[in-house]
């Protein structure tokens, strides 16, 4: 167990070295950073003087690897947009970020599995077809455009919350959360069903199609004529079987959703890394693009890792399969 | 110091039970977060006015972008390299420490370190000089006709505050942070009391400052919001009292909707089109040793080809003018006549190429950012059919600004041969169009003369109007200048984008400024 752990966190180390060797090879493309740091006014010599300062004439390679060794020393730059750390303005952001996540995979397992199983229970149903269709609009429109027809009816027209921004957030330690005040949990709700309505419909169908699939098996039908409960036999046998592809296929998802969060903040103008990762692309932040990128590829590992771990919580087989190659 | 914290919250709650003095927050909005609150540190436009919230000059914008005294009362010209200023006595920063000749020959030194990206501004002083505790004498290298007007934008710290905090030099660029950074200590109308980068700035009325307030405002604070669609529904919604730019497209309907309109005004910045007319052969005429640019009458059928009035109607929606001046009424040196555009004209034009040598016209590539400029992207793809109608081989290439100001500039040694651009003159001058437009001749002239436009005699006046400080002699000598250069077709103006600044009926009062600055000091709230 310890040594499969072990060999996930070295794979981390692998993706992220690569995703920054990829990232720094593609910061050629994206423009000058120089540009947008400096007024129109500034010479052509002053410009070159700032480049040079920052090492943005070296091959990328030895930018690369120049970054590598500050980063081994705990170091990530500075942001050239926002002339502040980028470890603190990381610590500054995550938590918004990693609070708004949390919301909406919530908000996604708590309305998708239940609705999953009721349209898998109930399939000619009027309501199941009425979710059902809803989900499609979920799966289809793309997340910009359901954000703004969301504040479009819920700010603008309804004026009931917020159309932009965190709202009061409380400063806890390091971390800040919207969590405490009521303005805070308003201004969560439009972003966090943005961001979740795609993993929502996505679990809904999947715990759908698994439970349709385990209904008809032969132990369902054993339990039936042992005369068991529906709630027993619907919740204690039939979705705890379906659990494990739900569970990888949200475990995957977190991470698109932390993927995803940058179109979501951006309509939302939430203050959390995504947006912080688009600003960065517009100005060509190099420090905060490559911190960025490689902590996507660390948390991706990350997750992969806990959903494999979650298996033999929910799996008691695999458990089985393990002490037994354990004993040969 | 807390005493008076506490009796300034008695007397305002004293006020309220009062007269019924409800806190009056201004909330705005645009689409990037300010730079830095460092006033000697970067040169933008956003940031440099609200930096002028809290930071002051010995002289100041007003929003009609006149100038007129601040923290200085008067000044005189000694002898032609000398400029003597009387500084107001009785100002105090906000940290409440006076404000003496020491701060002005300090922030002088801060603002003009290698660091600075402000220091273009003071780049013809060679020395400031404390004569007394409350005069100081600029020194310039040579006569200097706008040092008043470019000393607006240079900022007076304390030097005592910024000796504590040991942020005695400003950063290059952002490429690293000091505590001035993120906190403040001017002597203007506004103190900063919170800032959070991209989400919050937070402004509250300077109680000791020294002017008369004209905004009654208790509170101001400034929300960046990227996206537009967003910052429009936040308007309407009334979660903000103000924004800017207002797309074109959402113009109507933010007239149409309740309780909101739109200001529009004309902006300082001119959009223009420029031509390769130094390479004796074109980039996109490679073997054939030709540069159809060089030659006059080509430029002239471009200018007769392109109908404004159409790219006014369909592109702006009537938001621009149409100009035929490289600079902006409103900026020194503009005059009506220049302005008056050439008609528009498609036969002439394709007369004058089938003159040149070109009747079946010539292969070019227009270079054109997408996201800097109003319809920057949608003002070229009009551009291109009515080339193409005078029978111009012509291909669009817009792309993101970084990458078309490198591909333009200077970093890939002008790597266009048609290309669009946008220019405010920064010191409010026409000078600094020419200089940096127009002419090429001297060091660090020229920076974005993409095109490498050259006339000998305007490159002399370019130098006489610098240390001209006869006033109507070197307006003479613009016009001139920029008359040369308009029967030369050296560029293409196209026109001044609107301003549109979206305002809720909350607010009293609130001034356009030309440069699109926000000056909390005159607005009022309901």
């Amino acid at each position: 167990m310890i040594a499969f752990i072990v060999r996930r966190l070295i794979q981390a180390v692998v993706v992220t070295l690569v995703v920054g060797f990829i990232a720094f090879g593609l910061f050629h493309f994206v423009g000058d950073p120089v540009t947008n740091m400096v007024g129109q006014d500034t010479t052509a010599e002053e410009r070159e003087k700032i480049r040079e300062q920052l090492g943005l004439n070296d091959p990328f390679i030895v930018q690369y690897g120049r970054y590598l060794g500050r980063v081994a020393r705990g170091e990530l730059g500075v942001s050239y947009r926002l002339g502040v750390k980028v470890t603190t303005v990381i610590k500054e952001r995550a938590p918004a970020t990693l609070e708004l996540a949390l919301c909406a995979a919530l908000f996604a397992l708590c309305v998708g599995v239940p609705l999953g199983v009721y349209t898998g229970l109930h399939r000619e149903g009027l309501l199941s077809r009425f979710f059902l269709t809803i989900s499609l609009i979920g799966v289809s429109l793309p997340t910009f455009l359901i954000g703004i027809l969301l504040i479009l009816v819920f700010a603008v027209i309804l004026g009931w919350l917020p159309s932009f921004g965190r709202g009061q957030v409380t400063q806890l330690g390091f971390w800040s959360t919207g969590f405490l005040t009521p303005s805070g949990l308003k201004a969560m709700i439009l972003p966090a069903v943005t961001l979740g309505l795609f993993q929502l419909t996505l679990i809904m169908r999947l715990v759908r199609s698994e439970m349709l699939e385990v209904l008809r098996t032969d132990y369902i039908k054993f339990a039936r004529a042992r005369g068991l409960t529906d709630r027993a036999i619907n919740f204690g046998h039939a979705l705890k079987n379906t659990l494990v592809p739900v569970i990888t296929i949200t475990g995957l998802q977190i991470g698109g959703i932390v993927a995803f969060a940058i179109i979501t903040e951006t309509v939302f103008q939430w203050p959390g890394l995504g947006l912080l990762f688009l600003q960065a692309v517009q100005f060509v932040d190099i420090p905060v693009m490559s911190a960025y990128l490689m902590l996507v590829g660390i948390f991706f590992v990350i997750v992969n890792l806990v959903v494999d771990l979650l298996y033999y919580v929910v799996d008691p087989r695999l458990r089985i399969d393990r002490a037994l190659s354990g004993g040969h | 110091m807390r005493h008076v914290a506490g009796f300034g919250v008695f007397a305002a709650a004293l006020l309220a039970a009062a007269g019924g003095v409800a806190a009056k927050e201004f909330r705005f909005s645009t689409s990037g977060d300010i730079l830095t609150m460092d006033p000697h540190s970067q040169n933008e436009g956003p940031t440099n006015a609200m930096k002028s919230n809290i930071y002051e000059g010995l002289v100041e914008r007003k929003w009609d972008l006149s100038v007129q005294p601040a923290l200085a009362t008067a000044w005189s010209q000694p002898n032609p390299t000398t400029w003597r200023f009387t500084l107001r006595q009785g100002v105090k920063f906000h940290d409440g420490s006076p404000f003496t000749a020491d701060d002005v020959v300090f922030s002088f030194k801060r603002n003009t370190h290698k660091n600075s990206d402000m220091k273009n501004y003071l780049s013809t002083v060679e020395d400031v000089r404390k004569v007394d505790d409350f005069t100081v004498d600029y020194i310039t290298k040579g006569p200097d006709p706008i040092l008043v007007q470019n000393l607006t934008l240079h900022f007076i710290m304390s030097k005592a505050w910024t000796e504590k905090n040991k942020t005695e030099t400003p950063v290059l660029g952002s490429t690293d942070e000091t505590y001035a950074t993120r906190n403040t200590n001017g002597t203007g109308p506004f103190r900063l009391t919170e800032r959070v980068a991209d989400t919050r700035t937070t402004l509250e009325p300077n109680a000791g400052w020294w002017g008369r307030a004209e905004h009654n405002l208790t509170k101001a604070t400034f929300r960046p919001i990227a996206n537009p669609a967003t910052r429009v529904s936040a308007l309407l919604s009334g979660e903000i009292d103000m924004t800017f730019p207002v797309p074109l497209q959402d113009v109507p309907r933010v007239n149409a909707a309740p309780g909101v309109k739109v200001l529009e005004g004309p902006e300082l910045r001119t959009i223009f089109l420029g031509f390769d007319q130094w390479r004796n052969e074109s980039l996109d005429m490679k073997g054939t040793g030709k540069n159809p640019f060089k030659d006059v009458r080509v430029r002239k059928a471009f200018y007769q080809a392109i109908d404004m009035e159409a790219i006014k109607r369909v592109v702006m929606r009537n938001a621009s003018t149409p100009t035929g001046h490289m600079i902006a009424p409103g900026i020194q040196g503009f005059d009506a006549e220049t302005n008056k555009r050439a008609g528009y004209d498609p036969d002439a034009a394709r007369k004058l190429l089938a003159e040149a040598g070109y009747p079946n016209g010539f292969p070019v590539t227009l270079d054109c950012p997408n996201d800097r400029y109003v319809n920057d992207e949608a003002i070229c793809q009009a551009v291109v059919p009515m080339l193409s109608r005078i029978g111009i081989q012509i291909k669009l290439n817009a792309q993101t600004k970084g990458k078309h100001f490198d591909k333009i500039g200077k970093k890939e040694d002008n790597n266009t041969s048609f290309y669009m651009l946008g220019w405010t003159p920064g010191t409010y001058d026409g000078h600094n169009a020419l200089v940096n437009l127009i002419s090429m001749r001297g060091q660090d002239v020229g920076s974005w003369n993409s095109g490498r436009y050259t006339n000998p005699k305007v490159e002399d006046l370019t130098q006489s109007i610098a240390i001209e400080l006869d006033a109507k002699k070197r307006n003479d000598m613009m016009r001139e200048a920029f008359t040369i250069h308009k029967n030369d077709f050296g560029h293409l103006p196209l026109h001044q984008q609107a301003l549109a600044w979206g305002v809720r009926d909350s607010v009293a009062d609130i001034k356009q400024a030309a440069n699109d600055a926000v000056y909390l000091r005159y607005t009022r709230m309901k």
